[in-house]
Order: structure tokens, then C-alpha cells, then sequence
């Protein structure tokens, strides 16, 4: 007798957990051909609410952890996505991606992950400095995750244009909620379960499906996130985004022309972006004789 | 009702209670659909219910005034805001709580007898109580001797609660059945009864030290006592759920709940109170969505 095949339920990932969206919507996602690929879920505000509660509770933990670790936990997840690295292919081919070029993405996609997890304890270094003053004080400045980061993750390349925007931003401690591509979900979701069986703490990242357009309000007004990261290279959301992410001043970072595919697809500057200079100004005794420096 | 010749049942009798269909119905209270206007008003109602509490080793004088004027002015932002129900402290900082709440019309209570294991001799406890009230105390939380009552000695209890009641004059009287150490819905019951006998104004679930704190099968064992004892002497007593309650969709439950078991005449601050600490900012947070349409985040609220 014939075999029905078990197809798969694309779900969202929030806290460390696969719910479907709050709303009970979804859509279909096709390929080029518009041949029916999935059932997706079409995220509401309120599961990216969900999201961001989570991923405020996974913060402190996570951003307080030591740095190995972090990188440690970056390697962990390239070494996951490297032994299902045949189901992503086949899911970008579903997706219309030639084969080649789907072997090329996920490639790079395990190579950029391992990439940040080298730079998860040493980006400190190079941006952090101890500051000449003209008084008796210790003056030292050093980056700091800036918290709860949401990100409008890019179309095209949907795994590895995934990856590189959440890498950075998990390397440096921040916890994320990120919409993935609307029209190539597959890998989004399959993603979300590498990171799942990755010693990655549920909250950290949080993966949701849904139109860009209906959400990005919500992802720019959240008093709770700290920064927005968008790579849709659209001037009138991009506006909107400004003006709401100003309510509370959040850092609105955009990647529109990023080529993510090459070497300017990585950079510790990407980390950067989302961290927060603290300078400390430590009293220091002035020690008659001894000529201190600073 | 008039009130009646009230009768001191035999608390020796098994109460009994069915646990499956208890928790069947606390859990439907939860699934009550509820519209935005009568949301609003419920959160509203939440925020003046509300006994800020602080209950900690390390309360100084200057958490306390802090409390107290968070108590007063819940968040500037949003103008006509009601003020919470009372302060709830130690009965060392119930001086300092007065003080600082003046005139607002926000009540002090401090926990008493031995707060929170109540493992002290009754001449301890009452003089604890007696300090408490003439420092300005308006309500006073006591504890029951849970040891005592779970060796049978409820003549014990019931003696105490008496002599406490006594001890607090015009204070109003909750007492703390701890109901995390009772372990079965029969015990939390017999305890209410007893607790309404010998004289509470109000009773309470938790002292928020041991978990479980307050459910709501326990909270709704503990008002169809309510219920039952109001039925036979016409008497109405406060209801006090503390501990744990700290998200505004579930102090909705329970307005849900207190208001299908005991009725609208419970449903203010005179009868029914949250012991609780953080659940102000959540509905603080609540009340701001609703009226900027934005979530909200906790930078911009008032540390609790």
C-alpha cells in the first residue's frame, strides 16, 4: 500500500516554543511556478507582544552570560544547521532556488554563523577604550547589548539573509524577534527548529511569519524593544518606521542594500550596530610620585 | 438580611468539597468573553483594589515613603486614576506608612502575629497586634497558627483569632490562612469557617512566603464560605486573594468569579482586595495600551 507522506505543520517559534499564530490565520506560500508549498501562519500583533515579553525575560540571562559562551552557542548552532544542511537545501529548491545556488546559501549560511561565534569575545576589544582625562578617575568605555532588538529580516536569500542579520545581534547579547521572509517561509521556520535543538535559551530568538506590512507598526511602536533592524528598501515604511520608533527612541537600523551574499554580507560592525557605549568614570586615589597616565 | 443569632457550628465535622468540580468551575471563570468598555472599568476597579505590599527583611523607611507615594500617585500620566486600596507593611514601618499617606484616604495595614510563620507564644502576637494599631494601623493581617490547626487544635485557633480580633479594637481584621500549607480544599474551607466565626473581617489566602500562593479554586473554596456563612448569619466578609496574582488578565478572572459567586454588593474595596505588588504596573501597563494604542514597556513605569 502506498505511503501517505506526513507533511508539516510551519509553525512560529516564541520563548522557546512552536504555537501557532494567536489569530488563527494563515496563508499559502507558493513558488515561482505558484505551485502550493505550505500552510503558514499569518502572525498577529499579538503573537509579536508574546514575543517581545519573552524575549525581555530571556534578556538578562542571555546578555549577562559570559561572551565564550554566547560564541560557544553560535558554534553549536552552524554544527546543527551543517547536519541538516539536505533539508534546507531542498527547501530553497522547493522555493525556487536552483540547486547550486541553494547549496551556495546554506553554505554560507554555516560559515557566517561560525564567523560571529569567532567574534562573540573579541568585537569587545577592538570597540572598547580606556580614555585619557584630566582628572583622577579610571575612564573606560566599553559596548553593551542594547536589548530587546526587532527585525524585519530580508526577503530574498530568506536563510541566509536570516542568518546574518541574527547572528550579530545575538552575538552581542541581544534577544530578537524576527519576521521572516513572507514569501519563502520554508527555511524561516526550519531554522527556528535548529536553533531549537542549539542550547540557544528560549526567548533569545523569537522566529514569526506575516506580512512586513502589517506588522512593522508594531515592531517600530513597542515601548519594550530597545532597537529596530529593517531590511525591506521601501521609503514610506521606512519612514514610518522612524517616526514610531521614535516614541522611545529606539536605534532604527536599516539594511536596504546590503549584499548579503558576499564578504560586506559580514562585519563586526554589524554587532556594533546594535550595542551601547557605557563609559565608567572609576575615582582613583592620586598616588604622590607614581605618574599615572590617565 | 437581618442579621441573625449566629450559631458556632462543630468545626470537627468533615467540610466537604469536590475537588474536580472546583477546579472545573474556577476554570471556566477564565473564559468569559469580555468587552473593552467593561475591561477598562474592570482594570480600574483592579488598581483600587489593590493592597501595595511590601513584606521584606530589607524595607527601609525610605522604600516604604516610596511605596506610599506610589500608592497616591500610580502613574501622573494618565489623570484620574484611582489610588489603591491600602499599603500593606510590617508593623515596624506602620508609623512612616502614615505619615506618608496622610489624608489620601489610603489605608495602612500591617501584618501581625508573627507574620508569616505565626510561631510565636499568643502574648507576643497580641502585643504585635496592639503595636500595629497604635502605631495607626487600619487593618491589621494575621496569621493563623497553621501548625495548631493542622494537629486538630481548632479550639486553638479559634481562641486566637478571637483574642486578636479583641486585641484590634476598630482595625479591620483579615486573617491569613496560608492555604499553601493546608494542602487540601476540606482544610482551606474548615479554616475560612473558623476564621469567619471567631471574628475576621476578611479573610486571606497568603502571606505570599509559601507556594502555591492564591489559585483560583482556593479563592473560590474560600468565597462560597463566604457565601454559605453571609446565607446563615447575614454577616458579609472581605476576601483577600494575595500572592501570585501578577497580570491584569488574571485579576479580570477574578473580578469575573467574585462577582458570579458573591455578587455586586463584594464588588469594591471594602470586601474584596489582591495582595499584591507588581500587578499595579501590569494594569498600569494595560490602561496605557488601551489609551495610545502602543504596548508598552516597563522603563516607564514606576519601580514597585
Amino acid at each position: 500500500m502506498a505511503r501517505l507522506e506526513i507533511l508539516k505543520t510551519y509553525k512560529i517559534y516564541i520563548g522557546g516554543k512552536f504555537p501557532r499564530t494567536e489569530s488563527g490565520r494563515y496563508y499559502i506560500a507558493e513558488n515561482a511556478k505558484g505551485e502550493k508549498l505550505a500552510n503558514v501562519c499569518l502572525s498577529s500583533r499579538k503573537d509579536f507582544r508574546d514575543a517581545v515579553g519573552a524575549a525581555r525575560s530571556a534578556s538578562g540571562d542571555w546578555g549577562s552570560r559570559a561572551a565564550f559562551n554566547r560564541g560557544q552557542i553560535l558554534y553549536r548552532i552552524a554544527e546543527m544547521l551543517e547536519g541538516r544542511k539536505a533539508q534546507f537545501v531542498d527547501e530553497l529548491q522547493q522555493q525556487s532556488v536552483s540547486k547550486a545556488a541553494a547549496l551556495k546559501e546554506v553554505e554560507t549560511s554555516i560559515d557566517r554563523l561560525i564567523y560571529y561565534a569567532g567574534w562573540c569575545d573579541k568585537f569587545q576589544q577592538l570597540y572598547s577604550a580606556v580614555n585619557p582625562v584630566a582628572s583622577s578617575h579610571f575612564n573606560f568605555s566599553v559596548p553593551e547589548p542594547t536589548g530587546v532588538v526587532s527585525v524585519i529580516a530580508p526577503q530574498n536569500n530568506s536563510l541566509l539573509g536570516l542568518v546574518s542579520v541574527i547572528a550579530p545581534i545575538i552575538a552581542g547579547g541581544n534577544t530578537c524577534i524576527v519576521l521572516g521572509s513572507y514569501s519563502k517561509p520554508l527555511c524561516v521556520v526550519t531554522f527556528a527548529e535548529v536553533l531549537n535543538s542549539s542550547d540557544v535559551p528560549g526567548g533569545v530568538v523569537n522566529i514569526l511569519t506575516g506580512k512586513p506590512e502589517e506588522l512593522a507598526p508594531y515592531f517600530a511602536d513597542h515601548m519594550d524593544v530597545n532597537a529596530i533592524v529593517c531590511c525591506e528598501k521601501d521609503a514610506v515604511l521606512q519612514k514610518m518606521i522612524q517616526e514610531k520608533a521614535s516614541l522611545n527612541m529606539k536605534r532604527v537600523i536599516l539594511y536596504d542594500s546590503v549584499n548579503w551574499q558576499g564578504e560586506a554580507g559580514q562585519s563586526p560592525y554589524f554587532i556594533m550596530d546594535t550595542q551601547e557605549i557605557k563609559t565608567t568614570w572609576h575615582p582613583i586615589e592620586n598616588i604622590g610620585g607614581a605618574k599615572a597616565g590617565y | 438580611m437581618a442579621e441573625k443569632t449566629i450559631v458556632i457550628p462543630s468545626f470537627s465535622l468533615p467540610a466537604r468539597i469536590d475537588q474536580v468540580g472546583i477546579e472545573e468551575r474556577a476554570a471556566r471563570f477564565t473564559k468569559r468573553s469580555i468587552k473593552n468598555e467593561t475591561k477598562l472599568n474592570g482594570l480600574l476597579l483592579t488598581l483600587n483594589m489593590i493592597d501595595l505590599t511590601t513584606l521584606e527583611g530589607k524595607d527601609t523607611v525610605g522604600k516604604v515613603k516610596q511605596l506610599c507615594y506610589k500608592a497616591v500617585h500610580l502613574h501622573d500620566e494618565y489623570p484620574g486614576l484611582p489610588t489603591v486600596a491600602a499599603v500593606c507593611v510590617y508593623p515596624s514601618m506602620v508609623a512612616t506608612a502614615k505619615k506618608a499617606l496622610g489624608d489620601s484616604g489610603v489605608n495602612v495595614a500591617s501584618v501581625a502575629t508573627a507574620f508569616p510563620s505565626g510561631q510565636a507564644p499568643r502574648n507576643v502576637k497580641i502585643s504585635d497586634v496592639k503595636y500595629a494599631v497604635q502605631q495607626g494601623a487600619d487593618e491589621i493581617d494575621m496569621v493563623i497558627s497553621r501548625g495548631k490547626f493542622l494537629e486538630g487544635e481548632y479550639n486553638y485557633v479559634f481562641d486566637e483569632i478571637a483574642a486578636v480580633k479583641e486585641a484590634c479594637g476598630e482595625a479591620r481584621l483579615k486573617v491569613i490562612l496560608e492555604t499553601g500549607e493546608l494542602v487540601t480544599y476540606d482544610k482551606v474551607r474548615r479554616a475560612s469557617d473558623i476564621a469567619m466565626y471567631a471574628g475576621a473581617d476578611f479573610i486571606k489566602t497568603s502571606t505570599g512566603k509559601i507556594s502555591p500562593a492564591a489559585t483560583m479554586p482556593v479563592t473560590l473554596v474560600m468565597l462560597e464560605a463566604i457565601r454559605d456563612f453571609y446565607y446563615k448569619t447575614g454577616k458579609m466578609i472581605g476576601m483577600k486573594p494575595a500572592g501570585g496574582i501578577s497580570k491584569s488578565k488574571l485579576a479580570l478572572h477574578y473580578l469575573v468569579m467574585l462577582n458570579e459567586t458573591l455578587g455586586e454588593e463584594w464588588m469594591n474595596n471594602h470586601w474584596f482586595r489582591f495582595g499584591a505588588s507588581s500587578l499595579a504596573n501590569d494594569v498600569l501597563m494595560q490602561l496605557m495600551k488601551a489609551r495610545t494604542g502602543v504596548y508598552q514597556g516597563k522603563d516607564y513605569f514606576s519601580i514597585d
